[in-house]
C-alpha cells in the first residue's frame, strides 16, 4: 500500500494525458466496468482531464447496485426474523427494498450486524450455537472466493447454523449483454482489474473479438485509469480490438488457480436477475449441490415478497450507459443519497453517488 | 444510527425536531459552545457533549479522556479557557468495575492535564437491557476573553484555512481496534486539550474569525458547516491535506475518504490570509501543532459548498457525510 503515491503521480498523470490528447482523433465511448473505477474517475476529475472526443460512460459493475430488489427484500425479512444474526457488508445496510433497509431492520429489533469479512460471521455462528447467522453474499468474482471459503470451512467445521445468501454477479455475462442491446454505445472496455486479478483474462479474447472492442485490464488508481484509457484509444485509433492487460502488477493471465478451484467446488454457474438490468443467462453463481445446505434461500422459506422499483428510477439506463445520471428527471431531487430511489444513488460506489457526491457543482451550475 | 453520526442525518434531526419542539426557548446559535454574557460583561463559554465510543479503551486512549477533551475543546473552539466540568455516568448493570476504575482515573488525569476542575457529577445505573458500557456526558464552563470573537459565521472570502496536524487519526485508531480490523501498524488517538494552543494562536493578535474541532464527520463536515455559516465557498488543495500514509491506507482499504474520518485532537482555523504565516508560525510551535499547514482558501465563488483541487488538476465537491460511514464491500 505504500506505494500507492507513485500511482496517483501528477507528472506522470500529465504525461499519460498528454498522450491519450495527441492519440484522438475522434469520438470514442469507452465503459469503465466496476464501480470501482466510476469512483475513483469522478473523486479524480479524470474525466474532466480526459479529451472531450474521450467519454467515459459508467458500467454495471458496482454490485450493491446489481443485487435485485427480490433478494434485498429477502433479506430484510430473514433479518427481521427473531433468532436471526443477519451479518453484512457495511454498504449493503442502506440499499432501500421496496419499503426498507437494513437499517430500519435494525432500528426495529433485528439483530443486523456489520462485519468486515464473512469468516466473521461464521465466527459468530461457533459462538452463537442457538442462533441462526445469515451471511449476505454479494458482489462479483472479487469477493466471491472468501465467501466460498466461508462455506467450505462451514461445512468441513460441521456448523450447521451458519448460512449464506448468494446474490453473486458474473462480469463477462453482462459485458456480452451490454453488447447485445440495441442502443448500445460502447466501444471498448475498461476490464475491472480485481475481477480478472481471480479470473484472469481467459474470457474476454472471445468477447473482444465477437463484438470486436477492445478490452483493456485496468486497475484503480489514477494512473492505471489513465494508462487502461491511453491503451484503449491507441487501439480504437487502430482499429484493433485485442485483450490487453494493463495492471500487470495484480493480474496474470491464468489469474488465481486456487481461488479459482475453490469457486468450481462450493458454486455453480446460474442465471441471475441484474437490478435496473434485468435477467443475464449464466450471469450468476449459487451454490453447488454439495453445499446447498447452507443456502440461506433452502434454509428459509420466505415466499411473502413483494418488490415494487420506483417507477422515477432510472438506475438501469445508468448502468447500461444509456444515459448519465443527470439525465434522470429525479436525480438530486426525489433521489439523493440521503433518500435514494435506486442502488446506483445509494452505494457510494454507484455512478448517481458519484456524480451527487463530487459532482453537485457543476451539475447545479448546468440545470 | 445516522442520527448520532455528525453528518447530514444529526443536523437535520436538530432542525427539523429538536428547533421546532423548543420554540422560543431556543438559542438561535448552534455552535459547539454557547457564549454568554454574565454580570457586567463577562463572558462565559458553555458546552455539553455526551460519549458513547465502542470499543471504550483504544490506542492511545479511552472515553475517559474522550468525555474530558471532547467538552474542553468545544469550549476552547471559541476561544475560551476552559475552567470546570461535571462528568455523568450512565452505566450498564453488569460493567466490570475493574474497566470503571481505569476510565474515571483517565477522567481525571485528562481533567488535571486540561487544567480543569471536575465539580460536580451524577451517576445512573440502567438495566443491561437498556445499555451497554459506560456512557458519559461532560458539561463544562470556560471564561472567553475580552476581545475575542471567533464564530463560524465569521468566515471571508480570501481568509486562509489551516489544519492543526495529520487528520483522520482517532477514527482509523478506533476502527482499527474493532473486532475483525487490525491494521499492520498501530494508529494512536490523537485525543488532547486544544485550549493551551487556541491560546497561543490568539496571543499573536491574528483576529481568528474561525475555530473548530473536526470530531465526528471530519474535516469535510465541519467546512461545510463554515462554508454555510459564513456562505462563503470553501477550496480545499487537494495534495496539501496532512493524511498520513496509515490513515490513507486504511481508508483507501475500507473505502472511506479520510475527510470524514473522526479527529479528537486537530482543529480548523480561519483567519485572514494577512495573518496566516503567524498564526501557523504560533501553531507549529506548540506541541500538539508542529505539522500545522495551510489546506486551502475561503473563495466568492460556490458559496456555501466545499470543493477540492485534485490532485491531478481536477476537482469534486466535498460533501457532508450521510450519517455513519460505512465499509464498502470490495
Amino acid at each position: 500500500m505504500k506505494y500507492l503515491d507513485e500511482f496517483s503521480d501528477p507528472d506522470l498523470a500529465k504525461k499519460l494525458l498528454d498522450q491519450i490528447h495527441a492519440a484522438t482523433t475522434r469520438k470514442w465511448a469507452m465503459m469503465e466496468v466496476c464501480g470501482g473505477q466510476t469512483h475513483s474517475i469522478i473523486r479524480h476529475g479524470i474525466d474532466q482531464l480526459l479529451p472531450g472526443g474521450v467519454e467515459m460512460i459508467h458500467g454495471p459493475g458496482c454490485p450493491v447496485c446489481v443485487t435485485p430488489l427480490e433478494i434485498i427484500d429477502r433479506a430484510l425479512a430473514i433479518a427481521a426474523r427473531p433468532g436471526v444474526i443477519f451479518c453484512s457488508f457495511g454498504d449493503m445496510l442502506r440499499v432501500p427494498g421496496s419499503s426498507q433497509d437494513l437499517f430500519s431492520v435494525r432500528s426495529a429489533g433485528g439483530d443486523v450486524r456489520v462485519v468486515y469479512s464473512p469468516l466473521d460471521a461464521l465466527k459468530l455462528a461457533r459462538e452463537n450455537p442457538d442462533r441462526e447467522v445469515v451471511f449476505f453474499g454479494i458482489g462479483f468474482e472479487t469477493t466471491a472466493p472468501a465467501n466460498a471459503m466461508t462455506v467450505y470451512q462451514a461445512k468441513r467445521l460441521g456448523v450447521r447454523n451458519f448460512s449464506l445468501l448468494v446474490s453473486h454477479v458474473l462480469v463477462p455475462p453482462a459485458i456480452a449483454a451490454i453488447m447485445e442491446s440495441p442502443t448500445c454505445r460502447v466501444q471498448a472496455f475498461l476490464a475491472a482489474g480485481h475481477v480478472c486479478s481471480v479470473m484472469g483474462t481467459a474470457e474476454y479474447p472471445p468477447l473482444a473479438r465477437k463484438y470486436k472492442v477492445p478490452i483493456v485490464v485496468t486497475g484503480f488508481e489514477p494512473l492505471d485509469i489513465l494508462e487502461g484509457v491511453r491503451r484503449t484509444v491507441l487501439q480504437l485509433e487502430a482499429g484493433r480490438h485485442e485483450v490487453e492487460n494493463a495492471y500487470p502488477r495484480a493480474v496474470r493471465d491464468e489469474g488465481n488457480a486456487p481461488a479459482m478451484e475453490m469457486l468450481a467446488d462450493v458454486f455453480e454457474v446460474t442465471d441471475r436477475t441484474w437490478r435496473g438490468i434485468g435477467a443475464i443467462p449464466r450471469s450468476g453463481w449459487r451454490l453447488s449441490a454439495r453445499y446447498r445446505e447452507f443456502d440461506t434461500e433452502e434454509r428459509f422459506d420466505v415466499t411473502d415478497i413483494h418488490t415494487a422499483e420506483s417507477s422515477l428510477c432510472r438506475s438501469g439506463e445508468v448502468l447500461q450507459g444509456l444515459i448519465k445520471p443527470h439525465a434522470c428527471e429525479a436525480f438530486g431531487r426525489e433521489c439523493t443519497p440521503r433518500n435514494p430511489l435506486g442502488a446506483t444513488m445509494v452505494s457510494s460506489e454507484g455512478a448517481c453517488a458519484a456524480y451527487y457526491t463530487h459532482r453537485r457543482l457543476e451539475l447545479v451550475d448546468a440545470k | 444510527m445516522g442520527h448520532g453520526g455528525g453528518g447530514a442525518m444529526s443536523g437535520e434531526l436538530i432542525e427539523h425536531l429538536f428547533l421546532p419542539a423548543y420554540g422560543a426557548a431556543a438559542a438561535s446559535d448552534l455552535g459547539d459552545s454557547a457564549v454568554l454574557t454574565v454580570g457586567s460583561g463577562t463572558r462565559l463559554a458553555f458546552s455539553t457533549d455526551s460519549f458513547v465510543v465502542k470499543p471504550m479503551f483504544f490506542p492511545g486512549g479511552s472515553i475517559g479522556d474522550l468525555a474530558v477533551n471532547g467538552t474542553v475543546n468545544d469550549l476552547a473552539m471559541s476561544g475560551a479557557t476552559p475552567m470546570f466540568l461535571s462528568t455523568a455516568f450512565i452505566l450498564a448493570e453488569g460493567t466490570a468495575l475493574n474497566d470503571l476504575g481505569r476510565i474515571a482515573q483517565a477522567v481525571g488525569r485528562a481533567a488535571e492535564n486540561a487544567g480543569v476542575r471536575l465539580v460536580t457529577g451524577d451517576t445512573k445505573v440502567v438495566e443491561r437491557s437498556s445499555g451497554d458500557g459506560v456512557y458519559i456526558n461532560t458539561s463544562g464552563i470556560g471564561v472567553v476573553p475580552s476581545g475575542v470573537d471567533i464564530h463560524a459565521r465569521r468566515a471571508r472570502p480570501g481568509d486562509a484555512v489551516l489544519v492543526s496536524g495529520d487528520i483522520g487519526v482517532h477514527g482509523v485508531a478506533v476502527m482499527s481496534c474493532r473486532e475483525g480490523l487490525e491494521f499492520g501498524t498501530t494508529v494512536e488517538s490523537d485525543t488532547a486539550p486544544l485550549h493551551g494552543l487556541v491560546a497561543d494562536m490568539i496571543a499573536t493578535g491574528a483576529d481568528v474569525h474561525v475555530l473548530r474541532d473536526p470530531t465526528r464527520g471530519g474535516v469535510a463536515a465541519s467546512l461545510n458547516e463554515i462554508a454555510r455559516a459564513s456562505d462563503v465557498g470553501i477550496e480545499l488543495v487537494e495534495r496539501s491535506l496532512p493524511v498520513p500514509p496509515t490513515v490513507r491506507d486504511a481508508c483507501s482499504l475500507l473505502g472511506l475518504d479520510p475527510l470524514q474520518v473522526a479527529n479528537e485532537g486537530k482543529l480548523i482555523a480561519i483567519v485572514p490570509a494577512e495573518d496566516a504565516d503567524r498564526v501557523l508560525a504560533a501553531m507549529r510551535a506548540h506541541p500538539l501543532a508542529r505539522d500545522a499547514c495551510r489546506i486551502g482558501s475561503c473563495v466568492p465563488d460556490h458559496a456555501g459548498m466545499v470543493v477540492a483541487r485534485t490532485g491531478l488538476g481536477g476537482s469534486r465537491v466535498i460533501g457532508l457525510p450521510i450519517g455513519e460511514q460505512l465499509p464498502r464491500i470490495c
